[in-house]
């Protein structure tokens, strides 16, 4: 048994698995303050990830001032779509507004290769070195700034939800829309609100995986991969979805591990959670976090 | 999206038996007998290119009905229907090439195996509803579409599988003009076995599931039953609509049956109407015609000396697939019932002509 091998997959999967929690996060934000499940978060990374490497090829700005005008770009476009395509949605049944998020993704999807064409293009090098030695450990420089960059917007989500005046409206909000109503809160404010964030946040995610393996169609299968995560930490709980995410960011490099050493099945790291996605709902369809819906007559 | 409240007041019916007949009225009735007489000859009147086209909403209309008995009569979500297609169609062929079974039995057959392959992804459905069996069905199309790659003994791999043409009492039906009827026979059976269902009492349960699931519920009505069952219903027509696509083409690949499928198959039905039977068939042949509509118009506009953009005529891939996605969200702001609600107002309106009330 290689057991380097498989720490060093073991890390990359949480490294990984973070960034499935904060793309993970996002979905449940939108999930739980406006009761949308949204099939389009993947084309969130993509639409990101593309516009952050067109301003930084193209126009040829510097990384963080790239990035930051990805930011702001990613924002207005997370709200456009809430108000044009979101907003005559309220209120429909649940199959049509999953449609609409489907209809989004197929939409950005098929756009971003019209204008970007498929194949793969790498970020120009940001880091000055490629890979860092963290206790004879290969780290790549991109990876550990993921990190860095995951943790700080879990700790700012937290702080924006427990202290701040927007935070505690949006959590009014998904505790129950009429009271939050009641009480003066402009719900449309905060269903818009959350989508720019969500947008925003998976835009940075996308950024940073792009940054590693370059930025290709591919992205959007992230959109995918989260629903493990997210129904494994219950739908509406961020903190499963960041559990969530890391167990199948490690599971998923684990299976590849055993798969390529032991049973040569291929192809397991795709796969594999999909296969953990059946067993939960089988078993546990709330999920580790998630509050089980109880219905009285 | 029942067609209840589509009647025009004044028309009221006065027996179970009247509101119970597939054809609403005597006039539907004959139109649509004179329509089949009409494709019978169709193959003697009309381009090849055309048969193909029909043969193309055939299986697709009846996989389309499928899903739409799923999404549309029970409410339930399916984002695997694409798979289960391929499922039938791999199934058939494996049947014939394995164990020599004639192919017109294998198409049925490959009907019951996508059906059983269906029940068991839908196993965890009868327990859980709406948003977690979309993901369910999610999973199942990521596992079907690894299995086509991977199975060598059930779909040739990635080399694809080989599937011979229909035939019957010797005579092979390999051509388009005669595979036609084949299709044309299939449609009308499935769509005729489709509106009796929803007139049983199995039919009229689904309904009741979708409508309110937990006064169903108290009525009587076997919630995880009926949810399983509406499940099979639909992959059995996937799969009958798969069978019938590999004994078209003669030739299946594991490359087709994607997300992206399944996803064109609910375009079809949300188009067309959920909840309705003549509805499935009107959104098939909308996203039929959608792509060869669209090519028709590129190709007419590189003639013109203004339309010749490079980035247009090259790119007509995407903008097919980005159509598909738009048709989707405008359909479901400006029309979430689909082209059969349009089309009962546009009857209506005439049918009391200048005074509609």
């Amino acid at each position: 048994m290689n057991f380097e091998l498989l720490i060093q997959l073991i890390v990359n999967g949480l490294i990984v698995g973070l960034l499935y929690g904060v793309v993970g996060m996002c979905f449940v934000l939108v999930y739980k303050s406006t009761q949308i499940v949204n099939f389009a978060q993947g084309e969130f990374l993509l639409v990101g990830a593309w516009i952050c490497w067109a301003v930084l090829v193209y126009l040829e700005l510097p990384f963080v001032v790239g990035f930051l005008l990805t930011m702001v770009f990613m924002a207005v476009f997370g709200i456009l779509i809430q108000m044009i395509v979101l907003r005559p949605m309220i209120g429909e049944p649940i199959i049509s507004v999953i449609m609409v998020t489907i209809g989004l993704s197929i939409f950005f999807q098929a756009l971003m290769k019209w204008i970007f064409g498929v194949s793969a293009q790498s970020y120009p090098k940001v880091f000055e070195t490629e890979s860092i030695q963290i206790m004879g450990l290969n780290i790549e420089a991109a990876y550990l700034m993921s990190t860095v960059i995951a943790l700080i917007i879990m700790v700012a989500f937290y702080l924006f939800f427990k202290h701040s005046k927007y935070g505690l409206a949006m959590r009014a909000t998904a505790f129950d829309q009429q009271i939050a109503q009641s009480l003066g809160i402009s719900v449309k404010q905060v269903f818009a609100m959350s989508w720019g964030i969500a947008a925003t946040v998976s835009a940075t995610a996308g950024v940073v995986i792009a940054m590693v393996s370059g930025v290709s169609n591919s992205l959007s299968m992230m959109g995918i991969k989260v629903f493990p995560a997210v129904i494994l930490g219950g739908l509406d709980s961020i903190v499963g979805a960041i559990v969530g995410g890391l167990i199948i960011g490690v599971l998923e490099n684990v299976a590849e591990f055993f798969d390529s050493q032991y049973l040569q099945i291929g192809n397991m790291y795709d796969i594999a959670p999909f296969y953990v996605l059946l067993i939960i709902l089988w078993f546990k369809p709330y999920g580790l976090f998630g509050t089980k819906d109880i219905e009285r007559i | 999206m029942s067609s209840l409240t589509m009647r025009p007041c004044g028309d009221f019916r006065t027996s179970y038996k009247q509101d119970n007949t597939i054809f609403e009225t005597k006039t539907i009735k004959h139109f649509a007998i004179i329509a089949i007489a009409l494709l019978c000859a169709a193959p003697y009147l009309v381009d090849a290119y055309y048969l193909t086209l029909f043969i193309q909403i055939s299986y697709l209309g009846i996989a389309a009905l499928g899903l739409n008995i799923l999404v549309g009569y029970t409410g339930q979500i399916s984002l695997g229907h694409g798979a289960f297609f391929g499922f039938g169609a791999f199934a058939s062929a494996w049947l014939n090439i394995s164990f020599g079974i004639p192919v017109f039995l294998c198409i049925p057959l490959a009907g019951f195996l996508t059906m059983a392959v269906g029940m068991m992804f839908g196993l965890p459905a009868s327990r859980i509803k709406g948003l977690y069996l979309a993901i369910a069905t999610l999973a199942a199309q990521f596992i079907l579409e690894d299995f086509f790659a991977r199975a060598e003994w059930f779909s040739g791999g990635s080399a694809g599988s080989s599937a011979d043409p229909i035939s019957l009492f010797g005579f092979a039906f390999d051509t388009d003009e005669s595979f036609f009827y084949i299709a044309l026979f299939a449609l009308v059976f499935m769509y005729i076995w489709g509106c009796n269902l929803m007139r049983s009492r199995e039919g009229r349960a689904f309904i009741a599931v979708r409508d309110h699931y937990l006064s169903a519920e108290i009525m009587g009505i076997k919630l995880n039953k009926y949810r399983l069952l509406s499940f099979g219903v639909s992959s059995f027509y996937a799969g009958i609509g798969g069978a019938l696509y590999a004994h078209y083409l003669g030739y299946v690949s594991a490359e087709g049956f994607t997300l992206f499928m399944s996803i064109q198959f609910l375009a079809m039905i949300i188009i067309g109407g959920l909840g309705s039977i003549k509805g499935t068939l009107m959104g098939v042949v909308f996203m039929v015609f959608l792509p060869e509509a669209l090519e028709g118009g590129v190709g007419l506009m590189k003639m013109t000396e203004w339309g010749n953009i490079p980035m247009v005529v090259d790119g007509l891939a995407y903008i097919k697939e980005m159509a598909i996605g738009l048709v989707i969200i405008l359909f479901l702001i400006f029309e979430p019932e689909g082209m059969a609600h349009r089309w009962g107002q546009i009857k209506n309106y005439w049918k009391f002509y200048p005074f509609s009330y």
